[in-house]
């Protein structure tokens, strides 16, 4: 196990390496970023002044080798633009993202997981045509779209037209509490008021996703010898679901469920847009936009260690759920 | 004493796009108490589904057609509830599955696939039914059974794990258990183990068993009567040795021919010639008069099943031939 983790975090590091790498030249070759920061109008030594001080009149090689010294002192730099810590400025937003990317998988496990199931339990009755008539809808619709009229009718016509109906809020995170130095939104009912509409924004590709797997992998289930057999042994319909069949299905929406979180976290922009969420997809966007190096490399460096992190929790809930996985990394 | 199953007139059939499938088209058989009786008959005859049938198991497009009865100790199962009928499956009549790689559930543990089975039938604490689960695999001959109990399938072999199944099927102590093939994936030495050990337990327990093959070989050391099916109906009905030494159907008579034995070997194996037909577009008359050697005009009719000879019944025009 621990062989298994050093491994992948070797790998990990490897695949660090090789994106600030791109990223370092990727944005060398776009272009200046001393040109963004400072006026048109200043004079060549001024900007002269300002590429020194950054570092950045040296060539690009060195410029890497100062960057790899520093971050493996832990110092990511400083963003050119905002001064502060890049680092710093990343972990201030991450919590954000990743609450409203765990909203949004809740959410759509919660919805999407029942409906799957039913779906493949009965795909004959009206209900689960809907049910995959809806799904379709949710793969195919734009987020940005679905953000705004979520907006439109819930933040802003229902609540004028019928007196008396919650106006949701449409933008920020609202009310948070500090835990151990977090600060997280769904504790207050403030915060879980913002958190609603764009997590359900989210959601809905993801719920799509997940009743359409969930429904073809019970389909693939339920004519198995070992469901029948349960049934020769008498138990009743809902532990024959519940357990027996459930207990499959969770090893794939499992996988899909990680891939999608992480996905989440790191292509949230969109509907943090939408819905000026202050995570860290928009200030990513808005370092990109302005050739603010430190800001991105600390961020992929950020996105690739969650990764890892990720595809960890999810190979071991996968060992959790499929005991013939366990034996097998065990013996590697 | 009377039947402990008693089938009459079973029809299961399944209402597919192609057309209706009569995969058990009016079936009639009695198993006594403590008496094994051997289904056989080739691939799609309809074993399985009247296995099924049995046990309230046929899932849609299939059902149990209007007008067929099967009494279990007298009571009418095709007019049973549903949980009726789960309160019965299991416990009363348990049934053992063809291939025992498929048959437990891969992602749980055997004692949680045995405690379930004893908790649907019976208010016991966990406890309780673990015991009684590890006194099942003890019976069937599993080693170090607490061991056991904590490992999932696949740790098992194929041998084991039909053990395991069929430690399941005793756990409620049934009045009827239905073994579908159960050792036609195991090696030979596994395989009759598992037969001596069924003869045992319906010797001792009085306990009535259907089991399944397509290998009369199988059977004929193991069964007290054998029932040949063919097309979804029973052709030829009685007491073990008089249909392995006497058979009165064609069909059985190919299906004995084509045992390799003693005395055929050099030989090539006498075959019965050409295919099952197609359960959707079933001659009229008998089904198996196309590949029959002894077909007459008659067989376009088709015949009843009669006894020809005391507790020997057959569906022949010729039987007496
Ligand atoms: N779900 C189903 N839908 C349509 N037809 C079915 C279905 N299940 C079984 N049948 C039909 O019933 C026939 C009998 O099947 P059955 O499984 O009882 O055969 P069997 O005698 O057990 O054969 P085997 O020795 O191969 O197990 C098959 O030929 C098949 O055409
Ligand atoms: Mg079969």
């Amino acid at each position: 196990m621990i062989v298994y983790i050093v491994r992948r975090l070797m790998q990990a590091a490897l695949v660090m390496v090789v994106m600030s790498i791109l990223v370092f030249v990727g944005i060398y070759l776009i272009g200046d970023p001393v040109l963004m920061m400072i006026s048109p109008d200043a004079s060549e030594l001024e900007r002269e002044a300002v590429r020194r001080a950054l570092h950045l009149d040296l060539p690009m090689w060195r410029q890497y080798l100062l960057f790899v010294n520093d971050a493996l002192h832990g110092n990511f730099g400083r963003s050119f633009l905002a001064g502060q810590p890049a680092m710093g400025l990343i972990f201030e937003r991450f919590p954000a993202t990743l609450e409203l990317a765990f909203a949004s998988l809740v959410m759509s496990l919660a919805i999407g997981l029942p409906m799957g199931v039913y779906a493949g339990l009965r795909p004959s009755t009206p209900g689960s045509k809907a049910i995959m008539t809806g799904s379709i809808l949710g793969f195919s619709l734009p987020n940005f779209w679905v953000g705004l009229m979520l907006i439109m009718v819930f933040a802003v016509m229902l609540p004028d037209l019928i007196p008396g109906w919650p106006r949701l809020p449409a933008s920020g995170r609202g009310a948070t509490v500090d835990v151990l130095g977090v600060p997280l939104s769904f504790l207050t009912l403030d915060g879980l008021r913002h958190l609603l509409l764009p997590a359900i924004t989210l959601s809905l590709y993801k719920g799509a996703l997940i009743v359409r797997l969930a429904r073809a992998t019970a389909r693939e289930v339920l004519p198995m010898d070992y469901v029948k057999f349960a049934r020769a042994k008498g138990l009743s319909e809902r532990r024959i679901v519940g357990v027996h069949v459930l207990k499959n299905i969770m090893i794939p929406i499992a996988t899909v469920s990680g891939l999608e979180f992480g996905q989440t976290v790191a292509f949230a922009v969109v509907t943090e847009t939408v819905f000026s969420w202050p995570g860290v997809g928009k200030l990513l966007i808005d370092s990109i936009l302005l050739l603010d190096r430190p800001v991105v490399v600390a961020y992929l460096v950020i996105i690739v260690f969650f990764f890892v992190v990720l595809n960890l929790v999810v190979d071991l809930l996968y060992s959790v759920l499929d005991p013939r996985v366990r034996l097998e990394s065990r013996a590697t | 004493m009377s039947a402990t199953l008693s089938v009459r007139n079973l029809r299961t059939h399944f209402f597919t796009k192609e057309g209706v499938a009569k995969a058990v088209d009016g079936v009639d058989f009695d198993v006594a108490p403590g008496e094994i009786l051997g289904l056989v008959g080739e691939s799609g005859s309809g074993k399985t589904v009247t296995g099924f049938s049995i046990l309230g198991l046929i899932d849609p497009p299939g059902r149990i057609v209007e007008g067929s009865s099967i009494r279990f100790n007298g009571e009418e199962l095709t007019a049973a509830s549903p949980e009726r009928l789960r309160a019965i499956r299991g416990a009363a009549i348990a049934m053992i599955f063809q291939d025992p790689m498929m048959t437990l559930n891969p992602v749980l543990r055997v004692d949680t696939q045995m405690i379930e089975t004893v908790q649907a039938h019976v208010k016991v604490s966990a406890a309780e039914a673990r015991d009684r689960a590890r006194k099942a695999l003890v019976q069937v001959g599993i080693p170090s059974p607490d061991e056991r109990l904590r490992a999932y399938p696949h740790q098992f072999s194929g041998g084991m794990r039909q053990r395991v199944a069929i430690a399941i099927a005793l756990l409620h102590k049934p009045k009827l258990i239905v073994a579908d093939e159960p050792t036609t994936a195991l090696d030979v030495t596994i395989q009759g183990q598992i037969l001596f050990e069924a003869q045992r337990l319906c010797r001792e327990s009085g306990t009535a068993m259907i089991w399944v093959t397509h290998d009369l070989a199988v059977v004929a050391g193991l069964a007290d009567r054998i029932a040949v099916m063919y097309a979804g109906r029973i052709v030829e009905l009685g007491r073990t040795a008089d249909v392995i030494e006497r058979p009165m159907h064609p069909y059985t008579k190919g299906l004995i021919g084509s045992v390799p034995s003693q005395n055929t070997r050099g030989h090539r194996l006498a075959q019965i010639p050409g295919m099952t037909p197609s359960l959707l577009r079933l001659p009229a008359g008998c089904a198996f008069k196309a590949r029959c050697p002894i077909a007459v005009d008659k067989c376009n009719e088709m015949p009843a099943l009669e006894e020809h000879r005391p507790g020997h019944w057959a569906r022949c025009w010729r039987a007496a031939a």
